[in-house]
């Protein structure tokens, strides 16, 4: 299916946002992740589907001020 | 003083913007901060290498919601820098205008209500408007962040008045100055007027030596602490001889 990565347009096999994570090789521990615009915990992961379309942001801590 | 948090240092530094993480982590050093701010991105390049940063840095966390200009783009910005920097603190900016980079007082205290309800320490970045501050604290917050000036714009306290007369509004609230500070000078004012604390990121990261300005910043904010502690004399309007007239010689 097609999804949306941080704004790419991606083709993945991922079904889960815990296989996506592994699929594009993120550092699970290291990124805060959300769905169509809502937070997704850690231990939620591999319990949220992904669908055709979806919105998945995967986020790192980055400088700041 | 913040959140049950006391600190030494009345600076707070942001991290954004230095030429190298050699120079911030030198620069944070040199500013004796003991609170940094940081962000949430999609990961580029350098990614690893600011975590491996912030693990040697020893400071305090203060993630913020920078670039949000809802109230659901905050909030969840705030629950995922939660989980991923492992502190309930967050500065919460939600953005108004995409020039002048103010504060948008509807969402913020809007967000700052969820966000205080599930447990977050909330830093609102706000403006020096009282009635706002009243809001804030009403939601939950136990520190406000008015503005000096808009972001990055180097002006320093754009509203004197203003902020003098929120820091005698709100005398038990810890207040900190965030954004517009430009100058040491501007630093140690906001001191001197009984701010708390005083947060700021370009001022240091964009002078030719972000290391030593971060130090000077860091003393400014000292001196400026403690020149209030001590008590600054009122202002006159007429000059006031100091040298006493008494046993002045007649020489004309």
């Amino acid at each position: 299916m097609r999804i949306d990565l941080n704004g790419q347009t991606i083709e993945t096999q991922a079904r889960t946002l815990a296989d996506l994570l592994t699929e594009q090789g993120f550092e699970s521990p290291c990124v805060a992740t959300a769905v169509d615009g809502d937070f997704i915990a850690r231990p939620l992961r591999s319990g949220t589907p992904l669908s055709d379309g979806v919105k998945v942001e995967v986020l790192s801590p980055m400088q700041g001020g | 003083m913040f959140y049950g948090v006391d600190l030494t240092s009345r600076l707070m530094l942001g991290t954004a913007q230095y030429p190298s993480p050699q120079v911030l982590l030198e620069a944070i050093e040199a500013s004796g901060a003991e609170v940094i701010t940081v962000s949430l991105r999609r990961e580029g390049a350098a990614g690893g290498a600011f975590r491996d940063l912030l693990a040697k840095s020893r400071c305090r966390l203060l993630p913020n919601t920078a670039g949000c200009h809802t109230v659901r783009e905050a909030v969840t910005t705030a629950r995922m820098a939660r989980e991923v920097f492992g502190t309930s603190w967050i500065k919460l900016e939600v953005i108004g205008h995409a020039d002048t980079l103010q504060p948008d007082p509807f969402a913020l205290v809007e967000a700052a209500r969820v966000l205080c309800a599930e447990g977050f320490d909330v830093f609102p970045y706000t403006t020096e408007d009282l009635i706002v501050g009243e809001k804030l604290l009403e939601a939950g917050c136990k520190v406000l962040m008015p503005w000096g000036a808009p972001i990055g714009s180097g002006q320093g306290l754009r509203n004197l008045a203003g902020l003098r007369t929120m820091r005698a509004h709100f005398p038990d609230v810890p207040l900190v100055v965030d954004a517009g500070i430009g100058a040491p000078s501007q630093a140690a004012q906001a001191m001197e007027l009984g701010f708390d604390a005083v947060l700021l990121n370009t001022a240091v990261a964009k002078a030719i030596d972000p290391v030593g300005m971060a130090r000077a910043f860091g003393r400014a904010i000292q001196a400026g602490r403690e020149g209030h502690q001590a008590g600054l004399m009122p202002e006159r309007d007429m000059a006031s001889a100091s040298t006493p007239v008494f046993g002045l010689a007649e020489l004309a």
